[in-house]
């Protein structure tokens, strides 16, 4: 059945996208983390999936819609920041400060 | 058999998804990421979820990566540059932070799902047997769901509009 | 049970409601035609004469019925709250037909004078209104039928008097004079709303019926709850009547117009106390004590205001003194259980005191003009600038002098008897307690002082040579007939008011007597039966007629009104004469010891240190300076990194994890 191990890999792969989100700078690769998270998020639902019924792949297949609407949406800001700012580090965004 | 099929990918993905996060160029980021995808795509496949898997290949693996890879060429970030990567403190910030998230996802699994709500063991593989890898979701999808599906039509829709206003110079 | 009530009896509503209706068309006018003189002076006068006339039917309807319990006319429910209940309800009964007949009767005479006497004010409308107003109140006070309904009269002819005391508020002196009176009139008010919740709390009630049938059984005699409100009570009325220690108010309430001193602060609104103490007498004789303070204040008010007044040189504080003076003889009256003498002397007060005010007021009148005509500045109710005033106004002189030898109590004028029956009744209730004898002992001295000033009064205003100016006295001349009109219908009440209620010794006596039984037959009980020997009362007439033969033929033998010089070349008062002349006093003495200190505690302790300080400081400003480091710290948590903002949500979704999967 393998649900505990699924779950703890889940688990160890929404954390390492956490991790890539505080670790990294480059706005882009902090997307991919997030999409890392997704999916960690995704193998949760699969995995329950096989015990609770079908309802958890629906989800799934909702939350890969939404994922590439974001990544799309997402991306295109990237662009548009970028033909401004001629970066994508974060740290150089700060005019939201208090 | 299947247990061998799901460590070796499990282990893959969790290697792929650390590589990816600490690659100093995207371009490898981005190619590590897909390897992670490839790998939960089979662990779909090892979980029953067939078709779900055929989706992350064609959705994620495929359409999204391509288009994080488009960016980045578009960009030019492909190589050279600082790394983006914090100092010492924000590793340790970033590494303590992650451990401590897996200790407490782990603690939450011993939140079980209610009994009467658990179907019997196999049932999901027996369904997949019975419709097909598809089947087992379209019946949920199309009768339960059919609203939210469609109103997924609309979201993508306004991404597409919302990406093209954002991303093209001049309107 | 309640008796019926008569047909005429009803008609009450429509005296109340005209000074209301006066009141309500002359502050229109005020704002709207200032200059209408005429349509003001015939609503404003008009309406008290139609309630007089409106009045004198109620008390035939009164007299008719001659009702053992008084009439109680309701009209609505005023304040139905659980086991309170209050109705807006009048009590018509022998002793509230007098003081209707009283407030009308002299306030309708008043109106009339005022016409004459404020026709050329500016603000002649606004006086209307104001004295309208007064008039309402104080039948609203009169006529209420339980303690709140009284108590909004009581606060009203407060108000009023507030308002004309300070009617000329363009000078400060004035404003303030208002002032002192509201604030003096609060401090009483504040005993009469103890005295009403002590009473509410004993007896669940407060309406007047109610309280006095329960109140035999309810108190003991002589109890402390008693005992406590009847001196609550009694705060009121020194508040209102201008007794020691609230009296200073009164003297500085001249500052108003000469007709609003003649009818609120002389004939009226300040014997409400002495009303009061007679209405609630069943209250009051169940508390000896509280009785015994009355009158021991009354008798020491009269002593002491009479020798104040015997060096003042200002004509209406002279009758200002005098009218404190008098209402501590009516307060010693009902303080000896004396309640009908009380509102006799009340009554006969009422007509002569008025008659002495508004006589004044032709006086000020007189030389204000004179003055005005020459353009000197002088004081006009000075009476060292007066002097030889008989051969210029001899109406008024002639009526002064009948008011005089009234309040000197020289008989057979009305003074005479009211005076006279209160000093006996307090000499009768010497066989008692020798305390008694006392008060009467000061009563007379007071007596022959009252004779004295008034004499000298008179002597410096109207005898002698004239001190006020060679071309000014061109100028003097008697008021106009719808001034001393009304001061011959006073003058003939202060002649004859005195059979009203004549010593039982004479024929035809004791006629308020009987007709004020039933209000005081249930307070007589608890008082020895008073009885005096046809000797001793003749002795005490006797007595009383030498005492102010005694006052007057002295102030004749030892005043001269040609020695006296006019107000600004008179030398400076020394000695004793210079006490009297400052009023002991008294007011800078309150100032020191009240005043001073309360504007002290309120300037270093309320004001600097609670409000500035603590409410201000600590309060307002700490509380938005508490918000301001808040805010701070928001603002370094608001770093516009991103890093920060991931780094802070992680670390809270942790500790909601946590605490989630505890």
């Amino acid at each position: 059945m393998l649900l505990g191990p699924a779950l703890a890999v889940s688990a160890i792969l929404f954390s390492i996208g956490v991790g890539g989100v505080l670790l990294r700078r480059n706005a882009i690769v902090i997307f991919m983390s997030v999409e890392l998270m997704l999916n960690a998020v995704n193998l949760t639902f699969v995995a329950l999936s096989q015990q609770l019924g079908p309802q958890g792949q629906v989800i799934v297949f909702f939350v890969m819609a939404v994922a590439a609407a974001e990544a799309a949406v997402g991306l295109a800001i990237m662009l548009a920041i970028f033909r401004h700012r001629e970066t994508v580090d974060i740290e150089a965004f700060s005019v939201l400060r208090g | 058999m299947t247990e061998v099929v799901f460590w070796s990918f499990s282990g893959a993905a969790i290697v792929a998804a650390f590589l990816c996060v600490t690659r100093r160029s995207p371009v490898a980021a981005a190619l590590w990421l897909i390897v992670t995808l490839f790998s939960i795509a089979a662990l779909f496949v090892v979980l029953d979820a067939q078709f779900i898997a055929a989706l992350q290949v064609l959705v994620y693996a495929g359409a999204i990566m391509v288009l994080f890879l488009f960016v980045i060429m578009l960009l030019n970030l492909g190589r050279g540059g600082p790394s983006d990567l914090r100092g010492a403190w924000g590793k340790l910030v970033a590494a303590g932070l992650g451990a401590v998230l897996v200790v407490e996802l782990w603690a939450v699994r011993a939140v079980a799902p209610a009994d009467h709500l658990q179907l019997p063991p196999g049932a999901m593989a027996r369904m997949s047997e019975e419709r097909g890898p598809v089947g087992v979701i379209t019946d949920a999808l199309f009768r339960e769901y059919l609203i939210p599906f469609e109103i997924t039509s609309m979201l993508l829709l306004a991404a597409i509009v919302g990406a093209v206003v954002l991303a093209k110079r001049r309107l | 049970m309640m008796p019926e009530v008569p047909a005429s009896v009803s008609l009450v509503w429509l005296v109340v409601l005209l000074p209301l209706l006066g009141f309500l068309a002359n502050g229109t006018l005020s704002f709207a035609r200032p200059t209408a003189t005429r349509a003001v002076s015939a609503v404003g006068a008009g309406v008290l004469v139609a309630a007089f006339v409106v009045a004198v039917a109620v008390a035939v309807g009164v007299a008719r019925g001659a009702p053992e319990e008084p009439y109680v006319v309701t009209y609505w429910s005023w304040m139905p709250a659980g086991e309170l209940s209050v109705d807006l309800a009048f009590q018509v009964d022998q002793l509230s037909t007098v003081m209707l007949l009283v407030v009308t009767g002299v306030g309708a005479l008043i109106h009339l004078f005022s016409i004459g006497y404020m026709g050329a004010d500016p603000g002649y409308a606004r006086y209307f209104s104001y004295l309208n107003l007064f008039v309402f109140f104080m039948l609203l006070l009169v006529l209420g039928a339980s303690f709140p309904v009284m108590f909004v009269g009581w606060e009203g002819v407060g108000l009023c008097s507030y308002l004309l005391i300070g009617f000329w508020f363009e000078d400060k002196v004035n404003a303030d004079a208002g002032k002192k009176a509201f604030i003096m009139n609060r401090i009483g008010d504040a005993g009469f709303l103890v005295a009403m919740f002590l009473i509410f709390q004993a007896t669940g009630s407060l309406s007047f019926q109610e309280v006095f049938r329960q109140a035999p059984a309810t108190f003991e005699v002589g109890g402390t709850t008693i005992t406590l409100i009847t001196l609550a009570l009694f705060l009121g009325c020194t508040g209102k009547s201008a007794q020691i220690p609230l009296y200073t108010w009164l003297p500085d309430a001249m500052a108003g117009p000469t007709p609003v001193s003649a009818l609120i602060h002389a004939a009226t609104m300040v014997t409400a106390g002495v009303y009061l103490v007679a209405r609630t007498n069943v209250l009051f004789a169940l508390a000896p004590v509280s009785s015994l303070v009355v009158a021991a204040v009354g008798a020491v008010t009269a002593l002491f205001a009479a020798t104040i007044a015997l060096k003042q040189w200002d004509i209406k504080r002279i009758l200002a003194y005098s009218t404190v003076s008098q209402l501590g003889y009516m307060f010693l009256g009902v303080g000896v259980g004396a309640w009908t003498s009380g509102i006799f002397h009340l009554a006969t007060h009422a007509f002569f005191k008025a008659l002495l005010f508004l006589g004044s007021g032709s006086v000020i009148h007189a030389l204000h003009h004179a003055y005005h005509a020459t353009h000197r500045h002088e004081d006009a109710q000075d009476v060292r600038n007066m002097g030889g005033l008989q051969r210029h106004m001899p109406w008024t002189a002639a009526l002064m002098w009948v008011a005089t030898l009234a309040i000197a109590g020289v008989p057979p004028f009305s003074g005479f008897f009211s005076k006279d029956e209160i000093l006996s009744r307090a000499f009768t209730r010497g066989h008692e307690a020798p305390v008694f004898y006392v008060l009467w002992a000061i009563g007379v001295a007071a007596a022959v002082l009252t004779a004295f000033y008034m004499t000298r009064m008179m002597l410096y205003t109207f005898h002698g040579p004239n001190r006020t100016g060679d071309k000014e006295r061109e100028h003097l001349h008697e008021a106009p007939w719808i001034m001393t009109g009304p001061l011959v219908v006073l003058g003939v009440g202060a002649v004859a008011g005195g059979v009203l209620n004549l010593p039982h010794i004479l024929p035809a006596a004791g006629w308020l007597d009987m007709w004020l039984e039933p209000v005081t037959e249930t307070g007589a009980l608890f008082l020895p039966e008073l009885h005096l020997e046809a000797g001793t009362e003749w002795r005490l007439l006797l007595g009383a007629t030498v005492v102010a033969a005694l006052g007057i033929g002295t102030a004749w033998r030892l005043l001269d009104p040609a020695a006296l010089r006019p107000a600004a070349e008179a030398p400076a008062e020394l000695g004793f004469a210079r006490v009297l002349a400052r009023k002991y006093y008294v007011d800078e003495i309150y100032d020191a010891l009240i005043v001073r200190p309360f504007v002290w505690l309120s300037d270093r302790v309320l004001w600097k240190a609670a409000d500035a300080f603590v409410i201000d400081g600590v309060g307002v400003n700490g509380a938005a300076q508490v918000a301001r480091f808040a805010g701070w710290v928001g603002t370094r948590l608001q770093t516009g990194h991103v890093g920060t903002y991931v780094g802070l949500f992680v670390l809270g979704t942790l500790a909601l994890l946590r605490v989630l999967t505890r």
